[in-house]
């Protein structure tokens, strides 16, 4: 197990170190001068100069990149004298459209897309997997056909067009809802909820039908297994059957998506939170695209791709748990 | 002895979207208390489909006619749950691919203690615990103590399918089916398979039906042979008659159709759909 999880470990370290060179390569290729974009209206080539040499700009990449690469770990320093700012690690560098820490601006949201993404998952989980099994059980019946046309349905509505939708009947026509906007818990939790309905809502829907669709699938290839035909052969009743055997093997590709995808969100769901201008890391992403902010676009990178990497190796760890093919140390 | 299974005139009907196909037309053998029966045919000969009619285990689309009586009673016209009791308890069965037919997620001796333990309500884990360790090591799996917390995919095929009828005989049934057992094993495991069905037969008294589509197989164990063709028994002997004076023509076939060692070299024996007859393929 030790040496299971060494391995993981150092293999998630590559693909991290990989992730940070493709995208700092990719900006400092691709990127306008940031030094132009910080310096403003009132700019003198002296001042684009100065800023150059605090951000370090004017050095080479590969120093660039190292300095990039030392301050996530030991932190850094930008610029020299009086004028120096200190950044402790991890340091995800300064925005370079509001001056403040990325750290800081992680901190912020953080809380925003992780209430999004566990509401939603919860409701995804609830409605796609056991829409999924029931739909399974009940195959032809109109359950069945309506669960499955609910999830095509879900599937192909791009969910802005839902959230829209949702929006307009529920806030501005019924005004059932507030138009969502991040309440916190604490200051109202009545309010946190409301507002937090219909981002729940739509998120879910979508993940929800994928998730019904696999789940059914998985439930009926399962049920034609032949240890499930053993299981009947037994003399079992038919709701062992069902929990023992179909149920166990049918739900473990279920776990893998879902680690995958809620890591994935909580590194921000870009679209939802747009829509519904809620304030997550997701707004963040797409905001700092647009005004191409670099150190911000590389901290969303770098902790969505760290989210999504634990988030596999976690999805590892728990598979050798419930199955026993892949657990550590079996031999055949 | 007295009968333990009777089949009176089954036929197996399954629906499609071409209209109801029988699978098995009017088949009816009888089983004597620690018999055996052999049921041979090529593939599609409804001889499997017997066998799951035999269990209660056919398939939804599946229907069935004629009377299947174990001990007297009617399993055909029994309420589901009176036959999932005798399933797995006074009858067993064990399939063709042992890897497969094992769930992958629970381990052996978790799966022989279920069989057990569904049929005998009241007995503790660690009572089951013992009885399949006991199952193992009469099915001869050496280190069976240490074996049974072991999983499937652990074992070798012939070990498999040697858990699975350790698993079958956990509940000491009268009868036991076995559905093409050595088809997916290695020749060698093949034999040894088949002496420890014979061996547990001996020792325990079960009746076995044995499903094969290899009439070598069937001509070790069977003291019956239903042989059978599209649904149909196309004849039913004892054994030792079936394979000395074969009375029908696809008999004849398929007893040609086994390759001999001191056979010349040339062109192997298939059976002409058509005429039912031997020809070549």
């Amino acid at each position: 197990m030790v040496r299971f999880l060494v391995t993981r470990l150092a293999g998630m370290v590559g693909v991290l170190f990989l992730v940070v060179l493709f995208t700092y390569a990719i900006f400092f290729a691709l990127s306008p001068d940031p030094a132009v974009q910080i310096c403003g209206k009132n700019c003198t080539p002296e001042l684009i100069d100065q800023i150059r040499t605090n951000l370090g700009l004017d050095r080479p990449f590969y120093e660039q990149f190292l300095g990039f690469l030392s301050g996530l770990f030991v932190g850094t320093t930008y610029g020299t004298g009086a004028n120096a700012i200190d950044c402790a690690a991890p340091c995800l560098g300064y925005s370079f459209q509001t001056g403040q820490p990325v750290l800081e601006m992680f901190e912020q949201r953080f809380g925003v897309s992780a209430t999004l993404a566990v509401g939603a998952a919860v409701l995804w989980l609830l409605m796609g997997v056991s829409g999924g099994m029931i739909a399974a059980i009940k195959k032809g019946t109109w359950f069945d056909r309506a669960a499955t046309g609910a999830a095509l349905g879900g599937v192909s509505i791009p969910n802005y067009v839902l959230a829209l939708v949702l929006q307009y009947v529920l806030v501005v026509r019924l005004g059932w809802l507030p138009f969502p906007q991040a309440v916190p818990f604490a200051a109202d939790p009545g309010q946190w909820f409301l507002n937090f309905v219909m981002p729940w809502l739509v998120l879910a829907f979508t993940y929800a039908s994928m998730y019904q669709r696999l789940t059914r699938a998985n439930v009926l290839d399962t049920l034609d297994e032949n240890f499930v035909r053993t299981a009947r052969a037994k003399g079992l009743a038919p709701r062992l059957v069902w929990r023992r055997h179909a149920l166990r093997p049918a739900l473990t590709p279920v776990v893998t998506l879902f680690g995958m995808d809620f890591a994935g969100l909580l590194g921000g769901a870009i679209i939802i939170e747009t829509v519904f201008g809620l304030n997550g890391i997701g707004k963040m992403a797409s905001d700092s695209i647009t005004k191409n902010d670099q150190p911000v676009i590389m901290g969303v990178t770098l902790v969505a791709a760290f989210l999504v990497i634990v988030g596999n190796v976690i999805v590892d760890i728990v598979y050798t748990t419930i199955d026993p093919r892949v657990r550590i140390g079996a031999r055949a | 002895m007295s009968t333990l299974l009777e089949v009176e005139d089954l036929t197996i009907t399954f629906r499609t979207a071409h209209g109801p196909v029988d699978v098995v037309d009017g088949l009816s053998f009888t089983l004597e208390q620690g018999a055996s029966l052999g049921i041979v045919g090529e593939s599609g000969s409804g001889k499997s489909m017997t066998s799951l009619a035999v269990m209660g285990l056919l398939p939804p689309t599946a229907s069935l006619r004629g009377r299947v009586s174990l001990d007297g009673a009617d399993l055909t016209s029994l309420p589901e749950s009176k036959v999932r009791r005798l399933r797995g308890d006074r009858m067993s069965m064990i399939f063709q691919d042992p890897l497969s037919s094992l769930n992958p997620y629970y381990s052996v001796g978790m799966q022989i203690e279920e069989a057990y333990r569904a049929h005998r309500p009241g007995v503790t884990r660690r009572q089951a615990h013992k009885v399949a360790v006991e199952a193992m090591e009469r099915v001869h799996i050496a280190d069976a103590a240490r074996r049974v917390d072991h999983y499937p995919h652990q074992f070798s095929g012939g070990m498999r399918q040697r858990v699975m009828i350790a698993m079958a005989l956990s509940t000491e049934p009268d009868l036991l089916i076995a559905d093409e057992p050595t088809t997916a094993l290695d020749v060698t495991v093949q034999a040894q398979i088949l002496d420890l069905l014979q061996e547990v037969r001996r020792e325990t008294g079960t009746a076995l039906i044995l499903i094969s589509h290899d009439l070598a197989v069937v001509s070790e164990i069977a003291e019956d042979v239903v042989v059978m063709r599209h649904g149909v028994a196309v004849e039913q002997a004892p054994a030792e008659r079936l394979f000395s004076d074969p009375q029908h023509p696809y008999t004849r076939a398929l007893l040609d159709a086994v390759p001999r060692i001191d056979d010349e070299i040339g062109e192997l024996r298939g059976i002409d759909a058509a005429a039912g007859v031997g020809g070549k393929p």
